[in-house]
């Protein structure tokens, strides 16, 4: 199936993009789509103690399922204000 | 038609969130702005560039009002947020709660910047003499009680 992954700050200049589509396996979670990218980026894997995620713009858990066309955000922290 | 909340590349007008929120039975509108600093941490600041998850930032904001709401059930407020390129002593928040009484008013506006500090997902890419860096503050958890209590007692405090 096929994700949207959305990075926000400074995930979204280390990953070069804000926007990322990404095949992942059938019965994946937030945590199995954030692996594959860290594969792809090792220098994300400072942020995992940090991170939060949102599957279709609301927080999710790194254990939550993901489906088909989710759109799933990665989340540094965050700074407003 | 102004929302109650916003994220917005427009300069805030926190006179017209006043209006907004303000009613014949409220004896008070506190406000709060939240302004671009010249320096940080022995920075000299330049400028920010503010850059959000709109859809979700809207939704955390509208949390933060049900939140304030369910606490002080009297209070309306109203909280905007800036984006993009903002100048030294430009705005980049704007709140405005309105109560019967003034404690009330005080209190919301506090918890409600408390609050968007900690779970707004909004950044600020900090340009300072020199380089430039992402801020970066508190991991994002709504859900997170410790959280909400700490905001809830600094406004009360």
């Amino acid at each position: 199936m096929r994700v949207t992954v959305r990075l926000f700050a400074r995930l979204r200049e280390l990953g070069g993009a804000g926007e990322l589509v990404r095949e992942v396996p059938d019965g994946s979670t937030v945590s199995g789509v954030w692996q594959a990218l860290v594969r792809d980026f090792p220098a994300f894997a400072a942020y995992e103690p940090s991170l939060s995620c949102a599957v279709n713009a609301e927080y999710a858990k790194f254990k939550t399922a993901v489906s088909d066309g989710d759109e799933i955000a990665f989340l540094p922290p965050v700074s407003g204000g | 038609m102004m929302t109650r909340t916003a994220i917005t590349e427009s300069v805030l007008d926190v006179a017209a969130l006043a209006r907004l929120v303000e009613g014949p039975g409220h004896g008070a509108v506190a406000t709060f702005l939240g302004l671009v600093r010249d320096h940080n941490q022995g920075r000299r600041v330049t400028h920010l560039v503010y850059e959000a998850y709109e859809p979700m930032a809207v939704k955390a904001l509208d949390r933060i009002v049900r939140e304030a709401t369910e606490r002080w059930p009297s209070v309306v407020l109203a909280v905007h947020h800036r984006t993009g390129r903002l100048a030294i002593g430009e705005a980049s928040v704007a709140i405005a709660a309105a109560s019967p009484h003034r404690a009330d008013a005080f209190a919301v506006c506090r918890y409600a910047i408390e609050r968007i500090k900690q779970i707004v997902p909004i950044w600020k890419h900090e340009y300072f003499e020199g380089g430039d860096t992402w801020i970066e503050g508190a991991t994002a958890d709504p859900d997170d009680a410790e959280a909400r209590e700490r905001a809830m007692r600094i406004a009360c405090a």
